[in-house]
């Protein structure tokens, strides 16, 4: 790899990526490793860690039995974190599932369109990106809430007696999430989407399969990079989401995201938080490796 | 309805609208009539409606108005996958993601036939059309001319009632092209499967084809054998767009029978045998081939115009001679090669005589 920057323009190429290695090294690689160092230490007692630091692997073990730690009461339950994680994969796995079949249609319908509706459809969908996601986040919430303005218009047209509780639960964060990610899924399948020639939709058809069979067997394949890379951009980011479930779930939907953001802030436990966040770096890493280990040359590059 | 025909189609219309909103009649009012093995053309320039009269009989398009026919069934409404047809697209439409051998059998795959058959009929369709072994390989691996062949195997294999074929040489080099016309046309006897072929290539439809239509704004101007459409073209765009042609317009002086007398102003008064009758001062367009003018080799009996040769052009097997005659009237003239010494007839701005007999041109009034 040296051999590259020998030279004039080796030295050229040398001035013109230093910067950005430079940039990801010193504020991506070097704070995994102190993430690292932190959860292998024992906390302070006011958020930190203990100074002279003291080696342990309890923040590893705390995850994967709860009654592990010193605080632990006697009606603990020792998958308490685990089972965490589980639900934040669960919410994951639903709304990316959503995202993709809300997205997937969209995308077809706006890459049929002519060129110029095609780009304005795009841009609307491109649009809310440039609003705030708290303050979209916050105005989901007003239409959810009890008083607000969906159960109001519900309430006007009487079909329903009194207000439906549609907010504070695991639905309002799936709604919050489905809502603020749906773009995330709408990109890359649109890319996918558009460059698909939709003469092979006729070709299939003229060899005899029904509209139905035809899309399983070639427009679903074709467009699979898209889809794929929809479910990782939707997913990874859902997983560790923290601000949707603390302001839909009104802090009774637990995440991964809010577990970890807990650790930082009222329970003064960096060890403990840095060690969830390297766990859950792990899991998304092995998804993303098993991903490239069956996806093709094609998926690969549609990412 | 009777039988013997493959595809009909009766009274068809089928209208677009346009990007202004207006309506365009793609295809307006077209009646014809394909046989039961023929290999038929649909020949005309882009935006004939050639292309979209073979997409209604795909079942890719509906028609607005009429009703298409395939072996006697009434068809116009029935969609594609149901359709007893085949066709082989211009860019060939493999599916990419498959293999050739999944990409062959598709078709009988859809109609649930079992798979042990299925790779049998592959391997033989595969010999069909000579590229035995390529089960494996993906379209990408494959040249232009093998992926031609592979879509052409795709869809031969359904054995269908129809073959439609849209320009599918035109992706391929003049050199495989004339390769490829024989070959499908020797396929299409050895499989007599009733081809319908679209081309916008005039040279193409008459090597292949056992009858054509030839198409221009919707319409079907003429349908019939290639040497019917060369030698008795109907109307002025058939003559001008198959083959070449020397339109000398003037009007009807008299007609003795079948004989017409019809007057070029300027040019002189010529004789053409014509069945059809015509009034007095009718205009008319005496339309002639270059290779049946001939020059400085006058006629007993015939017409021989006096006119200057204007150019002159070597092509190697002929040579062209333009002529301007005393009207406004032009023509070209075409002479044969033929002895070795070839020695030009006349030069460019010699007086000469442009002859040819009663019989060979044909007037036309459209």
């Amino acid at each position: 790899m040296l051999k590259f920057f020998r030279g004039k323009k080796g030295f050229q190429l040398f001035g013109l990526l230093s910067p950005g290695a430079l940039w990801i090294l010193l504020f991506f690689n070097l704070p995994i490793l102190i993430v690292l160092f932190i959860s292998l230490v024992e906390r302070g007692r006011a958020g930190g860690i203990k100074l002279p630091p003291e080696y342990t692997i309890d923040n590893y073990s705390q995850f994967f039995n709860a009654c592990s730690s010193q605080f632990a009461g006697p009606e603990c339950d020792p998958f308490l974190y685990v089972g965490i994680f589980g639900h934040s994969v669960r919410i994951g796995l639903i709304v990316t599932l959503w995202c993709i079949l809300l997205g997937y249609p969209l995308s077809y319908f706006i890459s049929k369109q002519k060129q110029i509706w095609r780009d304005a459809l795009m841009i609307l969908v491109i649009i809310p990106f440039w609003t705030n996601f708290l303050v979209r986040t916050y105005a989901l919430k007003q239409v959810l809430a009890t008083e607000g303005l969906l159960n109001s218009f519900l309430m006007n047209l009487n079909l329903i007696n009194q207000p439906l509780d549609l907010l504070f639960n695991e639905f309002a964060v799936v709604v919050g999430l489905i809502y603020g990610y749906l773009p995330f899924a709408i990109l890359p399948m649109y890319a996918s989407i558009e460059k698909f020639d939709h003469t092979l939709m006729e070709a299939a058809a003229d060899l005899g399969a029904p509209p139905r069979r035809a899309f399983w067997r070639v427009m679903l394949p074709m467009t699979l990079p898209g889809v794929v890379a929809a479910l990782v951009l939707v997913f990874v980011p859902v997983v560790g989401a923290f601000i949707t479930p603390d302001i839909m779930g009104g802090g009774k939907v637990e995440m991964i995201g809010t577990l970890i953001n807990r650790q930082f802030g009222v329970a003064r436990n960096w060890p403990f938080g840095s060690s969830m966040s390297l766990i859950l770096m792990l899991l998304v890493l092995i998804g993303v490796v098993l991903y490239f280990r069956s996806s093709t040359e094609e998926t690969r590059r549609a990412m | 309805m009777a039988n013997e025909f493959a595809v009909e189609m009766q009274d068809v219309l089928k209208q677009f609208v346009t990007p202004e909103g207006g309506i365009l009649a793609a295809v307006n009012h077209v009646t014809m009539q394909i046989k039961d093995g023929e290999f038929f053309s649909l020949l005309g320039p882009s935006g004939c409606g050639k292309t979209t009269s073979l997409r209604m009989i795909a079942g890719f398009e509906l028609p607005t108005d009429g009703k298409i026919f395939i072996r006697g069934k009434e068809m116009s409404q029935v969609p594609a996958f149901q359709r007893p047809v085949n066709t082989v697209f211009q860019q060939y439409a493999l599916f990419p993601h498959m293999t050739v051998e999944q990409n062959i059998q598709f078709g009988l795959e859809m109609k649930g036939v079992p798979r042990a058959e299925r790779s049998r009929r592959v391997s033989e369709a595969l010999e069909m059309v000579r590229l035995p072994g390529m089960e494996m390989r993906k379209p990408k691996q494959l040249s232009g001319g093998q992926q031609q062949r592979i879509a052409l195997a795709r869809a031969l294999i359904n054995k269908p009632e129809v073959l439609l074929l849209d320009e599918p040489l035109g992706a391929l080099d003049l050199k495989l092209r004339k390769e490829m016309q024989l070959e499908l046309k020797t396929l299409q006897r050895e499989v007599g499967i009733t081809f319908i072929y679209v081309t916008h290539d005039q040279e193409e439809a008459l090597t292949m084809s056992d009858r054509i239509a030839v198409m221009s704004k919707g319409l079907a101007l003429q349908i019939g054998a290639p040497e019917e459409i060369y030698e008795r073209p109907a109307t002025k765009f058939v003559a001008d767009f198959i083959g070449e042609t020397n339109f000398l317009d003037g009007s009807v002086k008299g007609q003795n029978g079948t004989t017409v007398e019809v007057d070029l102003p300027g040019t002189g008064i010529v004789f053409v045998e014509s069945s059809r009758k015509f009034t007095n001062g009718q205009a008319v367009s005496v339309a002639a081939r270059p290779e049946k003018l001939s020059l400085n080799n006058e006629i007993k009996d015939g017409n021989n115009l006096k006119g200057r040769v204007e150019e002159v052009i070597y092509i190697g097997t002929d040579t062209h001679y333009g002529v301007r005659f005393a009207g406004s009237h032009k023509a070209r003239v075409r002479e044969q090669n033929i002895s070795q010494a070839h020695k030009e007839i006349a030069k460019t701005g010699d007086e000469v005589t442009v002859s040819f007999t009663r019989t060979s041109p044909r007037l036309l009034t459209e």
